[in-house]
């Protein structure tokens, strides 16, 4: 695959998978079965998470949680595509990424039940504790590839956003510095079409997002973000590039957000749901599905198996969870420094005495 | 023992480190060739290379982003912003990433970087090149900040700030980069951050200043020696963590207070000074805790700059002011 063959300024874009369940037999990578398998599996396991969270939000148990459903191809195929090496820079809705990387669940439930300890994330993963703010943590990616070359260590950097952080100051800044110092990054826009309420087509009036590479002097392609093989072709020519020297690549994955921005949010205030409705018909894994049951991989009852073996995980996770205990007042200090400074022991002092006899 | 202004004992300690810790690298825009518009980093890049001394595109938050990232992954990156009014567009990054990451990650991320930049009015520059915003700093949690007065201090905090664990913003007071020159000791120097430095004992008030504020404190307590009025100076050095035991030690020693700074006065360190003292000296104080500073109002220019900046004089008038309350 090459990048100039899917110029975006000539409204090329790069699909493998159709809406039918179709590939091109000339751009599907050589998968065997049990990894086409494993790209289904790793989607349908996001997607039940994610359905557990927005109802254990509903039901107070889980705060405000950014659901993912509709882009779990962006996720799984580019995470696919990842070496051990490399690592992940996301925002905040990348669950099926993280999962991907193999982030046990019930840190990633912990930290949306609102307990820091669930950000506690082992730098063997080499994935970076949410960013909440949007776009600014496209410049760390940049840093951290900067200084991956410095090392001459392997691997490069994935920083995962949205449409709507195209439009934040840092991400421009982050497309500067990558470009100039050929940094092996890898930004991977996942435009939705939507930033909370306002549609894509407000955040810019460029044809394609994709075409933003050009002016900071990197490669852009535009994507069939709900095509899987599509993703993990872009974001594997991506990452051999920028591991070779060659620099960072833009890729808009356009992709489609089919529930609300998060549990706080109501879309029926700014989208029809026909919109949606035709939407669902396009996403991934409906697709995948056809895709595997033309090639007699798929049956009823496989995935019932899978979605019970699921079902288990899932619950095993919300229980520890759950059963996690929860912060004691010395935490709220203990990460501030490397040292506690003497006014922050003090106050520190302050806390534990008002909190005292408590267990 | 070497004399040296504070630039050249600025550009001494950055030399040792970037000698002594192949993690150590520097960033900022014109930093490498230009050798910074200060010429702070003069030479550095002819001796450490491009990778080493890196000129980065004109953009602050990317500066400070691009460092944080360096951070996270072990580097000790040196981020040059070129003054302090150009600090705002970098804000989102320190407020939001920089000072939170050991605790967003529970200590599994550390960003152990340093953001210098020149800071600070008297030396006739435009607008938003003298701005004083050490207090916006001191209260952004997860950060240290450090304000160096002598060129000793410059080598020894900032050699200190690099081998810190932890973010520390390096404010230079640019007033007195080349004005004060002093010994600085040959060798391994480091000062340690969160202490102060007691510039000067004195028995009837104590004068706590910090940058370019602590060389006007010094030729007002010279003053008051003529009069009969012993001044203890206090340098904290670091603004946050502040060194609260030396300055309550101090004023309950002397019984009076006057805070110097020159950054306007609403929620300045001055506030926070004085909140300090009538928590932990209240009966101790013979007088109230007084307020030399800049206005609440935007720097001026140049032709007008000497009305906002604290003196001498002013200083002056207030250390009477408490001696005679």
């Amino acid at each position: 695959m090459q990048f100039s063959d899917f110029d975006p300024l000539k409204g090329k874009r790069l699909q493998v998978l159709t809406p039918d369940g179709e590939v091109d037999p000339k751009l599907l990578p050589d998968f065997d079965d049990d990894t086409l398998r494993t790209f289904f599996r790793h989607m349908l396991a996001a997607r039940l998470v994610d359905r557990q969270c927005m109802a254990l939000q509903r039901e107070g148990r889980l705060g405000t949680y950014p659901p993912l459903e509709g882009q779990e191809a962006c996720q799984v195929g580019s995470t696919m595509a990842l070496a051990a090496t490399d690592w992940i820079v996301p925002s905040f809705r990348e669950l099926a990424a993280t999962l991907v990387r193999g982030v046990p669940l019930e840190m990633i439930l912990l930290y949306w039940m609102g307990n820091e300890e669930g950000s506690r994330i082992p730098r063997d993963f080499r994935l970076l504790p949410v960013s909440i703010p949007v776009g600014t943590h496209t410049l760390h990616a940049v840093g951290m590839a900067m200084a991956l070359r410095y090392r001459q260590e392997a691997g490069a950097v994935v920083c995962y956003f949205g449409d709507g952080a195209t439009s934040e100051g840092d991400f421009h800044e982050a497309m500067t510095f990558a470009g100039v110092r050929r940094a092996p990054v890898v930004f991977f826009c996942q435009n939705n079409a939507w930033a909370i309420s306002v549609p894509r087509k407000i955040q810019c009036a460029a044809e394609t997002l994709a075409a933003k590479g050009v002016g900071y002097g990197m490669p852009g392609i535009q994507i069939d973000g709900n095509d899987p093989f599509a993703v993990y072709l872009a974001t594997r020519t991506a990452l051999q590039q920028a591991r070779a020297g060659g620099g960072p690549t833009f890729i808009e994955a356009v992709t489609y957000r089919l529930g609300p921005h998060t549990t706080s949010d109501d879309p029926s205030r700014y989208r029809e749901d026909a919109e949606v409705e035709r939407m669902r018909a396009l996403e991934p894994l409906v697709r995948f599905r056809r895709f595997l049951e033309k090639r007699g991989l798929w049956s009823q009852g496989w995935e019932e198996g899978l979605v019970r073996e699921l079902e288990e995980w899932i619950e095993a996770a919300v229980r520890q969870a759950e059963a996690h205990p929860g912060p004691r007042p010395q935490d709220v200090f203990d990460h501030m420094f490397a040292e506690l400074p003497p006014h922050l022991a003090r106050q520190r002092a302050e806390l534990l005495a008002a909190h005292a006899g408590e267990e | 023992m070497a004399v040296l202004n504070l630039v050249e004992a600025i550009n001494r300690a950055l030399r040792e480190e970037l000698e002594a810790d192949s993690s150590v690298l520097l960033l900022g825009e014109d930093v490498g060739k230009e050798g910074g518009v200060f010429r702070v980093t003069e030479g550095l890049q002819q001796a450490f290379g491009e990778e080493r001394v890196i000129d980065t595109p004109l953009a602050e938050s990317g500066i400070v982003g691009v460092a944080f990232g360096m951070a996270l992954l072990g580097l000790r990156p040196v981020a040059e912003l070129q003054f302090m009014g150009f600090l705002p567009p970098a804000l989102d990054q320190i407020i939001s990433h920089v000072g939170r990451i050991r605790n967003r990650s529970r200590g599994e991320y550390t960003a152990p970087l340093v953001i210098r930049m020149p800071y600070g009015g008297g030396i006739h520059a435009p607008e938003h090149h003298s701005e004083s915003n050490e207090a916006i700093l001191a209260h952004i949690p997860g950060i240290k900040v450090v304000i160096p007065s002598t060129p000793a201090d410059a080598l020894g905090l900032l050699k200190s700030a690099i081998r810190d664990p932890d973010p520390v913003l390096f404010l230079e007071p640019k007033r007195i980069y080349r004005a004060v020159k002093g010994e600085v000791p040959d060798g391994e120097h480091l000062v340690p951050l969160g202490r102060a430095r007691l510039v000067r004992p004195g028995r009837d008030v104590t004068l706590v200043a910090w940058g370019a504020m602590v060389r006007e404190a010094e030729k007002a307590a010279g003053e008051l020696a003529g009069e009969g009025v012993e001044a203890e100076i206090l340098d904290p050095r670091t603004v946050s963590p502040l060194d609260a035991e030396a300055i309550i030690t101090s004023v309950k020693k002397t019984g009076r207070c006057v805070v110097v700074h020159e950054a306007p006065r609403t929620c300045g360190l001055g506030a926070e000074i004085s909140a300090l003292l009538m928590e932990a000296a209240l009966l101790h104080l013979r007088a109230p805790v007084l307020r030399v500073t800049g206005f609440d109002t935007v720097m001026p220019l140049p032709k007008g700059e000497h009305f906002y900046l604290p003196d001498a004089g002013r200083i002056v008038g207030a250390v009477r002011q408490a001696m005679n309350f």
